[in-house]
């Protein structure tokens, strides 16, 4: 599998990285051996083996569903970059 | 008395207990030692304020007898840790000036303890890297130079800050952070001690995620006695942390007894590299007959998919990085590019990004993001996944043939120098983690001791690998070789 520069800026696009044109080839040719390195992978005989989901076998806790938390807006919008009104302000989403 | 910020945990805490020091003079010597040591880049954002209020709440404390075994000892934080108030940006300009209203589980629990956080510390940008070199901060600097040869050498990474600031006493000991061998590796680098304990252990709740199926937070101490205090304290349930596990968490320190005799250990071939320097060879031999000698039992064993690790881990590291780095998207937190006129929330979006995230961290959102894409989920990441599965069996193969821990060296190479790498390819820097990284994909504790210098003075380490849980007895193991390595060297101070 190789990838090309069509490839890289999808994958930039579906990553939500701005990539310049001219700076594709080279992360295109970085993907390349990174994937070849990857290929190895190939080698390996996976059949009939599960894929792991979870590295310790334990049960993942369940508890109440209740509210447990909350009530701190101000908490909440504190690190933001744009906050008004009590709300996170983003660019017009909606034309 | 000076030179407080030399003693150990171990040593402190019996001299706080004795009466003979306090947590304040701890601190102060410590605070003066992080301000003659910026040559180091190990701390980031000191906090002295924060540091002199808890150690004077920490003699208050003493004073009145009540005093857990981290009480008073200053220590330094990892910035991937939350931490409130503090700034904590997992060294990326995308959470530049981000301060957390909330303090991540494990720093709370040292922080409960008595223990007084000195400040935050260098590391790989989100943890990616195996040089510091991919930090919005710049370069943290390895306190060991190659003899006379001023040439500044890589503390190792992702925890080198935590590293660099341990071996050169800037502090008592560290937090550090391991996904693919983010403490060992930094440890072996710097002739410290470093684990990482079985996944499950600490809480990973407030730690800023890199790939949450393999994250453990660990200490990075001065001595296998220092990691077993440190590390009761960072373990424990949490109900925060789905995944914490909850099972009472041993008296560490109590376990190590150094008696070691009847232990199974095993030295897995594979880890024979072609190309292995001879020293490390050799230390791995001299290591063996340590444990030998010791009364331990020596067994070659064989872990079959060891070769496959690098190349599975670089597909489920990244595409978890892809899924958790989605949050920083320039809205809640942290770094917001400048738009353009007419640029909409997409814009937002990208630019940010771009913006905020260094070179190696954009490279691994985005193989992350085409190994989880259409098409491609079987054939690489689902493909990595079931590798994992053997990667795993391979060990619990040799733990039910009675092996109880395992021998390896912990780097392929003692410390480089900073910028050595630039001109390889990315698979090159991530070789550096060939004998850590099997060990987080089977979730296992393993533990780098400090055991010799090459011949140009430089540090290297062994790693031990543990049965899962049962950190006790791979820490008393790690004594054992401890003791008979017998490793007091430090370097020469020059900054």
């Amino acid at each position: 599998m190789s990838i090309d520069l069509e490839t890289a800026a999808k994958v930039a696009k579906l990553a939500r990285i701005k990539v310049e044109e001219d700076a594709l080839a080279a992360l295109a040719s970085e993907f390349n051996t990174i994937l070849g390195f990857i290929e190895q992978l190939n080698e390996v005989d996976v059949d009939g083996i599960e894929p792991m989901t979870s590295v310790t076998p334990q049960r993942l806790k369940r508890r109440e569903d209740v509210v447990t938390d909350g009530n701190m807006q101000d908490k909440i919008l504190s690190n933001a970059p744009d906050a008004r009104e009590g709300f996170f302000a983003v660019p017009k989403v909606v034309e | 008395m000076t030179d407080l910020n030399r003693l150990t945990l171990s040593e402190a805490r019996d001299r706080l207990r004795a009466k003979e020091t306090t947590s304040v003079e701890l601190t102060e010597a410590c605070l003066s030692a992080i301000d003659a040591a910026d040559a180091l880049g190990a701390f980031v954002h000191k906090t002295p304020e924060i540091a002199l209020e808890r150690a004077r709440a920490a003699d208050e404390r003493l004073a009145q007898g009540d005093a857990p075994a981290m009480c008073g000892l200053p220590i330094g934080i990892k910035d991937l840790f939350c931490t409130k108030g503090v700034d904590s940006q997992a060294a990326s300009r995308i959470l530049e000036g981000f301060k957390p209203e909330y303090e991540s589980t494990v720093s709370q629990k040292l922080q409960d303890a008595g223990a007084v956080m000195l400040g935050k510390l260098n590391m790989d940008e989100f943890a990616m890297g195996s040089s510091n070199e991919t930090s919005c901060y710049g370069n943290a600097v390895n306190p060991w130079r190659r003899g006379n040869d001023d040439t500044a050498l890589t503390p190792g990474g992702s925890s080198g800050g935590s590293a660099s600031a341990v071996a050169a006493d800037l502090c008592l000991a560290a937090t550090g952070t391991d996904t693919g061998g983010s403490i060992r590796q930094p440890a072996a680098f710097t002739g410290i001690v470093g684990i990482k304990p079985t996944y499950g252990r600490c809480s990973r709740w407030g730690i800023v995620a890199f790939a949450s199926s393999l994250d453990q937070a660990g200490p990075m101490t001065k001595t296998v006695r220092d990691a077993a205090i440190m590390l009761e304290t960072m373990c424990g349930h949490d109900a925060k942390d789905s995944t914490s596990a909850d099972i009472p968490v041993p008296d560490f320190e109590s376990m190590l007894t150094g008696d070691i005799k009847g232990k199974v250990i095993g030295i897995p071939r594979e880890y024979r590299m072609d190309g292995m320097p001879e020293e490390i060879e050799m230390l791995w031999a001299d290591g063996t007959a340590m444990l030998r000698d010791a009364g331990a039992e020596i067994r070659d064993i064989t872990l079959p998919h060891t070769k496959y690790a690098l190349p599975a881990y670089y597909v489920i590291a990244p595409a978890e990085a892809s899924s958790n780095l989605a949050r920083y998207d320039g809205v809640r937190y942290g770094h917001r590019a400048k738009l353009a006129q007419g640029d909409g929330i997409t814009e937002m979006y990208e630019k940010t990004r771009a913006e905020g995230f260094g070179h190696e961290v954009q490279r691994r959102v985005m193989v992350g993001t085409y190994v989880l894409s259409a098409g491609f989920y079987d054939a690489y990441y689902n493909r990595a996944r079931k590798v994992r599965t053997l990667i795993k069996r391979d060990f619990e193969q040799v733990f039910a043939d009675g092996i109880d821990a395992i021998l390896t060296p912990a780097t392929p190479s003692a410390a480089f120098g900073l910028g050595e790498m630039n001109d390889a390819d990315p698979v090159q820097m991530y070789l550096n983690d060939v004998f850590t990284v099997t060990v987080n994909l089977a979730g296992l504790p393993g533990i780098s001791v400090p055991a010799g210098l090459d011949a140009k003075g430089l540090p290297l380490g062994l790693q031990l690998i543990g049965r899962p849980w049962e950190e006790g007895d791979l820490l008393n193991t790690a004594y054992a070789l401890e003791r008979a390595a017998g490793f007091v060297a430090k370097p020469d101070k020059w900054w």
